[in-house]
């Protein structure tokens, strides 16, 4: 929704005929899935077709994940970041595409990047309503807020009988309850490196999700399966986990 | 959501096209827009209302009087408000609801609230209808409901003393058809907004929860206790569902395959819409088949009950094990919980009953 109230905006802002119109560009965020290299979309869901790290085959039901706040860099310290954020739905192929409705400067930019998830200070309970709408948050017991990833699916255990997990990514927190303790930030800036933009661009960013179970912790999902959002060391593990998800695959411009 | 920005597409396109017919022929029917609830309005996002429907004081009383007229069905005798009553908040208290011929369907009826905020505007416990004026189509011709024919419906209300100046009222026709009889039923459900149950006013701070109310809503937020609120809502979502389709263990094998015979995708054998977990005490039986007849039955269910399938959803805990394993405590206090999302006043809307 904002999305077209900001292209309209947009077109009327360019329809004036200003001269930034030739010096900047728009851009979009598009992102792909695949599992170590094989492309993964929700076509793929519902079956037992994939292994980890620690040999279990898995199955993927679900997979929904939140990115806010681009950053564009240049060498000279400047930054912009973009305020917002994405809640891409690989399960109903929905936002794979993010084009904010802000155009940036042509040039080359340092580094280029995204958080995954929230920052602590945009991570406000109840704040966003279509998060609420789509009940993407995390109980207050916990800290609130909302989820940064939802993957879930079905593993083949070790007594071979399906079952399921919820690699659930939040906030981790100890002590839940009133005032629960949070013991590290599990947020996590993703740099796609340094970048030339001469037209307008698409970033084509690549998740693989074999990642989350793999480095640097062989992730057991007959350990670590269901209840993980209550198990602040399970969200660390995930946080480490995420570093090498992400890459920029290419642009497009 | 993808409807919703249709919609808006379709306003903007509206706005402009309205800017260039300076005049337009308009009827004299009153706008009644919806009175969206607080906690609605600061929570989530806007209910949909198509923009060829909008809301109108005419339009919403013709509903009204369309949903409790016995008129749209073959020998007028059943009326919606039959399997939708106000008292239960809109649904009927049978497992299966009787049609018009005593024959009794198979799924149980469901209440009718807060539905201008299901987004995705999928109706039934399948999904099968898509939007409230094209659900509204469907009871009237249905063999074991109201087993009527529209034309027929449709020329008993040309016929009749009042509707005809009624529909022009609402709609600047006096030529009744089946689309405006699903518009007016439409604009009439829409206003059957429940928001004021006793949880509704702990959050606007109006009220406490008693201790037994507090602990339940904990479990219900505890991942490692009941692990409601993933499908359910919470005290940000005050719809109480996901309006999506779930498989929640209740069979190991399907006599309803429920979304999936819609989707036809096995992988949906099975699923069926989760319900909102307002008004829980006026509209038992529970679930889409009425099985449970009470909530105890549904929170063992939960509990300890749970059969496993190949569709089952994957946040179904310790599915070997029956379920979640509640004590009795926690059982007790879910249920003053679940309880306390009931509302009085909406059942006791007179502008919401028959008078
Ligand atoms: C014989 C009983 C009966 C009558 C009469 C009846 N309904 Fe229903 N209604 C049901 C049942 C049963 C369902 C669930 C059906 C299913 O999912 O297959 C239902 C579902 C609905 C729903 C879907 C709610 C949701 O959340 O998805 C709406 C809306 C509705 N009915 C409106 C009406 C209207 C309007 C009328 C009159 C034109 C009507 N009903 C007449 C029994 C009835
Ligand atoms: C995976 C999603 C999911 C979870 C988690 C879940 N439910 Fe449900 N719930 C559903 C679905 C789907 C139905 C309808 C199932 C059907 O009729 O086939 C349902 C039905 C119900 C009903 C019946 C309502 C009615 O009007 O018929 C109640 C009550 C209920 N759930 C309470 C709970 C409670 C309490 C919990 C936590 C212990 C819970 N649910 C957890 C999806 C879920």
């Amino acid at each position: 929704m904002k999305k077209i109230i900001s292209i309209l905006l947009l077109f009327s802002l360019f329809a004036c005929g200003t001269d930034d119109k030739i010096n900047t560009v728009n851009f979009s965020f598009n992102f792909s899935h695949n599992w170590d290299e094989t492309p993964v979309s929700n076509e793929d869901f519902n079956s037992i077709k994939f292994t980890n790290a620690n040999n279990d085959q898995l199955s993927i039901e679900r997979l929904r994940y939140l990115i806010s706040d681009i950053k564009f860099e240049n060498s000279n310290g400047e930054s912009i970041i973009i305020e917002g954020y994405n809640l891409i739905d690989v399960t109903n192929n929905q936002n794979l595409s993010f084009a904010p409705s802000v155009s940036i400067r042509k040039g080359t930019y340092s580094n280029v990047s995204f958080i995954f998830g929230f920052k602590n200070e945009k991570n406000i309970d109840g704040a966003y309503p279509d998060l609420n709408a789509t009940s993407w948050n995390v109980p207050a017991m916990l800290g609130g807020g909302y989820h940064y990833m939802q993957l879930d699916g079905k593993f083949l255990n070790s007594s071979n009988t399906e079952q399921g997990y919820n690699y659930h990514a939040i906030r981790a927190a100890d002590n839940p309850g009133m005032n629960p303790t949070f013991p590290q930030d599990t947020f996590f800036e993703v740099h796609l490196g340094n970048v030339t933009i001469s037209n307008d661009a698409i970033f084509n960013i690549e998740m693989n999700i074999a990642e989350w179970f793999k480095n640097p912790h062989t992730w057991d999902l007959n350990v670590l399966n269901q209840m993980l959002m209550p198990n602040s060391n399970a969200q660390i593990l995930m946080y480490d986990n995420g570093q090498n998800v992400f890459s920029l695959e290419s642009i497009n411009q | 959501m993808k409807k919703l920005n249709l919609h808006i597409c379709l306003l903007t396109l509206f706005i402009i096209a309205s800017c260039t017919n300076e005049k337009v022929d308009i009827f004299s029917s009153t706008p009644s827009p919806l009175q969206i609830p607080q906690l609605f309005e600061d929570k989530i996002l806007n209910p949909v209302i198509p923009i060829d429907n909008p809301q109108t004081e005419e339009g919403i009383e013709l509903g009204k009087k369309l949903f409790f007229d016995p008129i749209l069905s073959a020998d007028n005798t059943q009326a919606c408000a039959d399997c939708h009553a106000p008292e239960n908040a809109f649904t009927d208290t049978d497992r299966f609801s009787d049609g018009i011929s005593g024959a009794l369907g198979t799924r149980n009826s469901m209440p009718i609230f807060n539905l201008a905020w299901n987004y995705d505007e999928k109706f039934f416990w399948d999904g099968n209808s898509f939007s409230l004026e094209h659900q509204a189509f469907i009871p009237v011709t249905d063999p074991i409901e109201m087993a009527s024919t529209w034309k027929d419906v449709e020329q008993k209300l040309q016929n009749h003393s009042e509707y005809p100046n009624l529909f022009q009222l609402a709609f600047g026709t006096a030529t009744i058809d089946s689309s405006l009889v699903t518009k007016a039923i439409a604009q009439f459900e829409r206003t059957l907004i429940s928001s004021n149950s006793k949880f509704d006013k702990y959050l606007l701070n109006e009220i406490s929860l008693t201790p037994e109310e507090f602990n339940g809503f904990n479990v219900f937020m505890d991942e490692n206790k009941g692990d409601c609120f993933h499908c359910h809502g919470s005290e940000n979502n005050p719809l109480w569902t996901d309006n999506l389709f779930h498989n929640n263990g209740l069979d190991s094998q399907f006599s309803d395959l429920g979304f999936g015979a819609i989707t036809g995708d096995p992988a949906d054998n099975g699923k069926f819409k989760s319900p909102s977990l307002r008004n829980l005490v006026f509209t038992a039986p529970y679930m889409h088949d009425g099985r449970f007849s009470t909530l105890d039955e549904v929170i063992n269910h939960y509990s300890e009950g749970l059969q496993n399938s190949p569709t089952i959803d994957p946040l179904m805990k310790k599915v070997a094990q029956g379920g979640v394993q509640l004590s009795e405590q926690d059982k007790a206090d879910l249920k003053s919980f679940l309880l306390s999302l009931s509302d009085y006043e909406f059942i006791n809307n007179p502008a919401f009953k028959n008078q």
